[in-house]
């Protein structure tokens, strides 16, 4: 049992932390939900990408390093606690781009890829329904074949979809079968939201600014060139990318110690902190180290050769209630001054968010209960 | 990087779990609560021959912990912390028999100090033992004893019985959780499994989640990666849920002495206090974060 990294992955960190400390912007960005921060962070993707720090457990050919998983944690660290930005692209370079490595043609893969991986491209993901959330498969958008023009027509609406009131494609779940039921005979696609048919709405989050957005679709033609996966398989296919949204891939442990250590440092500044702050200072800290070390071992199990399963849902639990609880207890800390406009502030209102999406923290639970204790499944309907 | 146990550290715990698995611990510790040191005593033997007592001295903090997660598991009563933790490093040698120590303000008392073959307070031995207490946990028997110049504790010592109590804590949770999973998918009640209700299955998620992230702490600060002050502090808040929600989901049959749960629900609520309360621990935590001149502030 040991923690210490081999000389290639020091060598490593220490390019990455150096690069960043050169390049990290010295002012944070503007929010990525405005057009004005929309534009900045595209930009700093596409510094990332020149420098190939934007993918880089990709393969060298789409501007990664073919980085191992010890050295993605190593990255993300290193780029969490250097304070940059947050990814504008992560919804297709963490939760899209597995799969489309795993699924997609040698085709797709050329096409997709690389811009993403510079931030040219941004996709948004649209999973949810009005009357689709946590029971995600009661889906009910329709994709209809088209023989003739080679493809499916795509009708209904989607909705919560993250990033899609700026981004350019998106990916999500159709009912491509009428007849079948739940989770058979639905398809994955991918669209541009500029395609004929697409009416992109956007939705003022809790902060007023919009991070998700409606997606209605009317008669809209995909050709089969951008189905992913098989047709019909949908489910299983997505199913991959939910496992990568709530497990490793979104919430790197870099992020918790970061800010943690953040929180230390505010708590050292405030000239005379609430008495009850102290404890919930130093539980934050414990808690984002045990995030730190638990990866640590998943990244052992994984590079072993074995896979997250319902693990991922024991830490998707933690990680979102560990955010909130961090950045309460820095409002805390900011006394009557924490309601003015900050990047605690910014952080509390999304770590909100975290209980929720992703599959909320209930759903979760059930997962860990049924899977993990191997208790009595819930009866559905 | 490699941060799981290795091959023998796997084996050494599959071994610990054999012997105690098969050992009915349960008796021991019954028949040690009621002052019957025999059955507990011819655990201590064995597991004294398994190398348990020699980890401190000659393996590293992980099998220390490995040890302890099983002793905890197990529900093994006896000075174990003192004995295969504490003293060896204090005094710089391995303990042959039973052993116990008193390390005021920390550890007040001196446990199982009737049948200790040396009593300590801090480093120093002494003879005379005072009046018996009871604690929550009847198996653990406490002794009053005084003596001169207890001081600080050993501080390398004093962190492996923090490790090993930390440790402890994490088996005595796990084996409350995998009880009360039994329980929940035997126990019906209008008409279904008691573990099918929502309200319980999330009960225990939260348990299974608090402890799977206490658990790399431990071979963290076994590996001197964090304070064992972290270990201790999430070992002992994830043991607790654990003893809190067993307790529950067993309704009042959990509450019963006769019921084998309420041995580790005691264990759980005495170790929480002992070898440094949570109070001490994250204030220990603080000051290494901000600097004691900080925490006074604070």
């Amino acid at each position: 049992m040991d923690l210490t990294l081999s000389e290639s992955e020091l060598a490593f960190q220490a390019e990455a932390r150096e690069w960043l400390a050169a390049n990290v912007p010295a002012e944070p960005l503007p929010s990525m939900d405005t057009e004005a921060g929309w534009a900045a962070h595209q930009e700093w993707e596409a510094r990332l990408a020149e420098a190939r720090w934007s993918v880089v457990s990709w393969p060298a050919e789409y501007h990664g390093r073919d980085a191992s998983l010890v050295e993605w944690v190593v990255f993300e660290e290193e780029y969490y606690r250097a304070g940059a930005p947050g990814r504008v692209s992560q919804n297709g370079i963490f939760l899209l781009a597995p799969i489309i490595f795993d699924h997609g043609t040698p085709e797709q893969q050329d096409r997709f890829l690389p811009s993403m991986a510079t931030g040219e491209k941004i996709w948004a993901q649209c999973w949810s329904e009005p009357e689709a959330g946590s029971d995600l498969a009661s889906l009910r958008s329709t994709a209809r074949r088209d023989e003739e023009r080679g493809g499916w027509v795509l009708n209904g609406q989607k909705t919560w979809s993250s990033r899609a009131a700026f981004a350019h494609w998106g990916f999500g779940l159709f009912r491509s079968d009428p007849e079948a039921q739940r989770h058979a005979g639905l398809t994955y696609f991918l669209f541009p939201l500029d395609a004929d048919g697409i009416t992109v709405r956007p939705i003022a989050q809790l902060d007023g600014e919009a991070g998700f957005a409606e997606v209605f679709f009317e008669d809209v033609f995909v050709p089969d060139a951008d189905v992913l996966g098989a047709p019909g398989d949908g489910w299983r296919v997505a199913m991959s990318t939910a496992g990568n949204e709530r497990g490793l891939s979104l919430r790197s442990p870099g992020r918790f110690c970061a800010a943690a250590d953040r929180l230390v440092e505010l708590y050292r500044g405030t000239a005379q902190p609430p008495a009850a702050a102290a404890d919930r200072v130093v539980d934050a800290w414990v808690k984002a180290q045990a995030y730190r070390l638990y990866t640590w071992g998943t990244v052992t199990r994984l590079a072993a050769g074995g896979d997250m399963g319902a693990a991922g849902s024991v830490n998707k639990v933690f990680w979102s209630e560990l955010d909130i609880a961090l950045h309460e207890t820095a409002l805390d800390l900011l006394g009557p001054e924490a309601e003015v406009a900050s990047t605690w502030l910014d952080g509390y209102t999304f770590s909100l968010s975290g209980p929720i999406y992703a599959g909320t923290n209930e759903i979760q639970r059930n997962i860990v209960a049924e899977r993990i204790l191997g208790l009595p499944r819930e009866v559905r309907k | 990087m490699r941060f799981v146990l290795d091959e023998d550290q796997r084996d050494f715990a599959a071994a610990l779990q054999s012997l105690l698995a098969g050992a009915d611990t349960v008796r021991a510790a019954r028949a040690w609560a009621d002052g019957d040191h025999g059955p507990g005593l011819e655990l201590w033997k064995r597991l004294a021959d398994l190398g348990v007592l020699s980890l401190a001295t000659e393996a590293t903090p992980v099998e220390v912990a490995v040890a302890f997660e099983a002793l905890g598991r197990h529900a093994v009563p006896g000075p174990w912390i003192e004995s295969a933790a504490y003293l060896p490093v204090a005094l710089g040698r391995t303990l042959e028999g039973v052993a116990t120590v008193a390390l005021p303000p920390h550890v007040p008392h001196a446990l199982d100090a009737d049948v200790a073959d040396e009593v300590y307070v801090g480093s120093t031995p002494v003879t005379e033992v005072g009046e018996q207490l009871t604690s929550v946990d009847r198996t653990r028997r406490l002794f009053r004893v005084t003596g001169d110049g207890a001081g600080e504790p050993h501080p390398e010592a004093f962190d492996l019985a923090v490790l090993a109590t930390a440790a402890e804590l994490l088996g005595a949770g796990e084996r409350v959780l995998a009880d009360a999973v039994t329980y929940v998918k035997q126990r019906k009640q209008f008409g279904r499994e008691i573990g099918s209700y929502q309200a319980v299955k999330h009960a225990l998620a939260d348990v299974r989640i608090a402890l799977d992230f206490a658990r790399p702490l431990v071979q963290g600060a076994a590996l001197g990666e964090v304070d064992v002050s972290a270990a201790k502090v999430a070992c002992g808040d994830a043991a607790y849920l654990a003893s809190r929600t067993g307790l529950q989901v067993h309704g009042a049959i959990g509450y019963t002495q006769e019921f084998d749960l309420s041995l580790w629900l005691n264990r759980i609520r005495a170790l929480v206090t002992a070898w440094g309360t949570p109070a001490f621990h994250r204030g220990r935590l603080l000051a290494s974060l901000v600097g004691p001149d900080a925490t006074e502030a604070g």
